[in-house]
């Protein structure tokens, strides 16, 4: 059973689904990420996604392209990355990396995954690799114990799920919307059905990212998914008001996932049946 | 002038599909020259099933995309076996973007090199000024084959933009076009041409403002709009099943140049120079001499100020193999794998990627590429006005300089009866504010700065 294995065990046990915060490392410096980092654990993020800045992010939009960008610019280098992972989980706070791939290839997969494992991290999400290109990489995570974590797209068919599904451990990573990464105002309609086409697929806890800023977007999606994945509105609040803004956002995020109801879980086609269900249900509004 | 191909040459390539085995489609041109079709009927150096050329090609891109690749990849697959859809297309390349591009024998550029006998092959007179027509109209009857109202594209000197734009215009399609600000200030008449066509045009801020740049913000707009949009990539780069698309629509350009090659000179060129940023008219020319050991294929990249500077877009002269915008190709990058600015005078080479076959090819060493600078490209844009009276493109210009240096070395070592064949990829009359500041062309009263 890997780290996350257990982390998805346990939030099931509570009923809920998890928390996912992201930031970039290196921004706006890289002791600072460290910081903002920690301070989404402080206020109540299960997991912290560990950005790898990169110059070329074609699934992100605005918001986390200025991020990396301004961590290459004040000198990112790939190890920074494995020196912030290591802050933030001697800190206590489980950290899977995200990265595209070209980064991770310069690198070596075997020498990253063995730099991040001994940072402590528990796996990595690669937005721009496919299962189909992944062999080499799912040898070196597999080798290390890092869960490897695919995406799913609204797009994808049954047997591309199937298939990412396959080499995925950890979590299932469902972009909520056919886009790039950015808070949006409402959760997309295509998130539920996506949910649903992957749990009639696959066990594995499945998060939902892309799009979510608020406390009742988070509990919108805690009532169908395993985990809520939120990113931009995260860099966004460091920027306007630091740890602190980080601190609350995490905290009304966290808010939203444990007013979601568990027993929406259990309605969901394929659940499994090991879910927990005896915290009382509650309705969940729309945002 | 069209020319006739001699009586010993070899059958054209129409008369017999060697994917499907049947006898294909319409009878020999009465000139005896290929059609654009003739490009669609497979080759024995197709990519696997992967869109793998060698160790170079796959997908290197977000899941989101697959489903809109494989369907594009199966439209594809069914189109190149369509006589209705290889008829429209060898039309409109007759009658709309004017092929066949003549042979041009360069006598006063030759008399003056004293090496190899030169030949141009001149896409540059194809309709809107350049080779990308020929892609740009094949992939724009896929996308209305599957149904999508609106293309998009990225474009660095904005001819590709400028072509997509003519066939969106052409075929009623909405067409939106990604442009590096940095580029739509160094092409402004082509950001004008394309507004003029009916396209949106969107300068982009991202990264270095270049082609790179362009390329991301059209992969982001079609993560967002792939249900009734086609990306209509303007390279042999990307993913599969782009590179190999991107090639057949090209591959005109060398089977008409070998046929017309034979036809005037009655035997194969020694080499064949073709300037590479993405690759694609080289590529498109390269292709139908690749089972013709006795020709060398040249690629010249751009060199910028010097390799040794830094300052280039030679990716396969001075990068290393990654993974970008799809493919795993070589490209430019610090030793962190962060991509690093390409640098070059020619908008459409300054990309820090290049095409995964031009990577197989160099890696098997059936093609080789060296850099040009910008220093060596602008002499040869002057050398082959002065010399022929074309104004090539300055992109075009590195394929010259290098056929060129090809001339005197090929001619030192095989004597005048060599020859090289450079292709003359598109014109250069959006380059000229470029020429006019390198020069100092501009009448002294009126310049400044």
């Amino acid at each position: 059973m890997t780290s996350l294995d257990l982390l998805f065990a346990t939030t099931r046990s509570h009923g809920r689904a998890a928390l996912i915060g992201y930031l970039p490392a290196g921004y706006p410096t890289v002791d600072d990420s460290v910081e903002l980092l920690t301070a989404m654990i402080d206020g109540g993020c299960d997991l912290v996604e560990v950005g790898m800045p990169f110059s070329d992010p074609v699934l992100d939009g605005p918001v986390i392209q200025h991020a990396a960008q301004t961590a290459l610019a004040g000198g990112f280098h790939t190890a920074d990355l494995f020196r912030v992972v290591a802050a933030v989980t001697a800190a206590g706070g489980p950290a899977v990396v995200m990265t595209y791939f070209n980064p991770v290839l310069a690198y070596g997969v075997e020498n990253f995954a063995r730099d991040l494992s001994a940072a402590g991290g528990s796996g990595v999400i690669t937005p721009d690799l496919i299962v189909d290109e992944a062999g080499p990489w799912l040898a070196a995570a597999r080798a290390t114990d890092l869960d490897p974590i695919f995406l799913v797209a609204p797009s994808s068919p049954a047997e591309r799920i199937a298939l990412t599904a396959a080499a995925t451990r950890g979590f299932l990573y469902a972009a909520s919307t056919m886009g790039v990464t950015g808070a949006r105002n409402q959760v997309s309609a295509a998130a539920p059905e996506l949910v649903a086409r992957c749990r009639a697929i696959t066990d594995l806890p499945i998060g939902v990212g892309l799009g979510v800023r608020t406390g009742d977007q988070a509990a919108e999606i805690a009532g169908f998914a395993d985990a809520v994945i939120v990113g931009s509105a995260f860099v966004s609040a460091a920027d306007r008001g630091g740890v602190r803004a980080v601190r609350d956002l995490a905290a009304e995020l966290a808010d939203g996932v444990r007013r979601s109801a568990s027993v929406a879980h259990a309605d969901s086609p394929g659940n499994p049946a090991g879910r927990s269900g005896d915290v009382p249900a509650r309705q969940v509004s729309p945002a | 002038m069209p020319v006739r191909i001699a009586q010993e040459s070899p059958a054209p390539e129409s008369s017999r599909n060697p994917v499907s085995g049947q006898p294909q489609g319409p009878a020999p041109r009465p000139d005896g020259l290929p059609r654009p079709s003739d490009g669609l009927a497979g080759t024995a150096y197709d990519p696997d099933e992967r869109g793998y050329f060698g160790s170079f090609g796959g997908r290197w891109l977000p899941e989101a995309l697959v489903a809109a690749l494989d369907e594009v990849a199966e439209s594809y697959r069914k189109a190149r076996l369509d006589p209705d859809f290889l008829a429209e297309l060898d039309r409109l390349a007759a009658t709309y973007a004017g092929r066949p591009s003549p042979l041009t024998d360069a006598s006063r550029l030759t008399e003056q090199i004293g090496g190899a006998r030169i030949l141009l092959k001149r896409e540059d007179l194809n309709h809107t000024g350049s080779h990308k027509i020929n892609n740009v109209l094949g992939q724009a009857l896929l996308a209305k084959r599957m149904g999508k109202t609106r293309v998009i594209a990225e474009t660095g000197a904005g001819q590709h933009g400028v072509a997509t734009a003519t066939a969106a215009a052409l075929l009623g399609l909405d067409c939106c076009v990604y442009m590096g600000r940095v580029d739509t200030e160094r092409q402004a008449l082509n950001v004008a041409r394309m507004r003029l066509l009916g396209s949106e045009v969107v300068a982009v801020d991202s990264g270095s403002a270049t082609l790179k740049d362009a390329i991301n913000e059209a992969f982001r707009d079609w993560v967002a709009s792939v249900e009734n949009t086609f990306y209509l990539f303007g390279t042999v780069g990307g993913p599969h099943p782009f590179p190999v698309i991107v090639r057949d629509f090209q591959r005109i350009i060398g089977l008409e140049a070998r046929a017309q090659v034979l036809e005037l000179t009655g035997r194969l060129p020694d080499a064949v120079a073709a300037c590479v940023g993405g690759g694609s008219n080289a590529i498109g020319v390269f292709h139908a001499f690749l089972d013709d050991p006795g020709v060398r294929l040249v690629g010249l990249e751009a060199g910028g100020d010097g390799i040794e500077t830094g300052r280039h877009a030679a990716t396969i002269s001075g990068g290393t193999v990654g993974v970008l915008h799809g493919a795993r190709s070589f490209l430019l990058q610090d030793a962190d794998g962060q991509i690093v600015e390409s640098h070059s005078i020619s908008a459409g080479l300054d990309y820090p990627g290049v095409g995964p076959e031009h990577a197989h090819l160099a890696e098997i060493h059936r093609a080789e590429y060296r850099p040009i600078t910008d220093t060596q490209a602008m002499d040869a844009f002057a050398l082959l006005s002065r010399t022929e009276g074309i104004i090539p493109a300055i992109e075009s210009a590195h394929a010259v300089a290098g056929g060129v240096d090809l001339a005197r070395e090929l001619g030192a070592a095989i004597g005048p009866e060599a020859i090289v064949l450079i292709n003359v990829s598109g014109r250069g009359d959006k380059d000229m504010e470029t020429a006019m500041r390198w020069f100092d062309l501009a009448d002294p009263g009126e310049t400044h700065s």
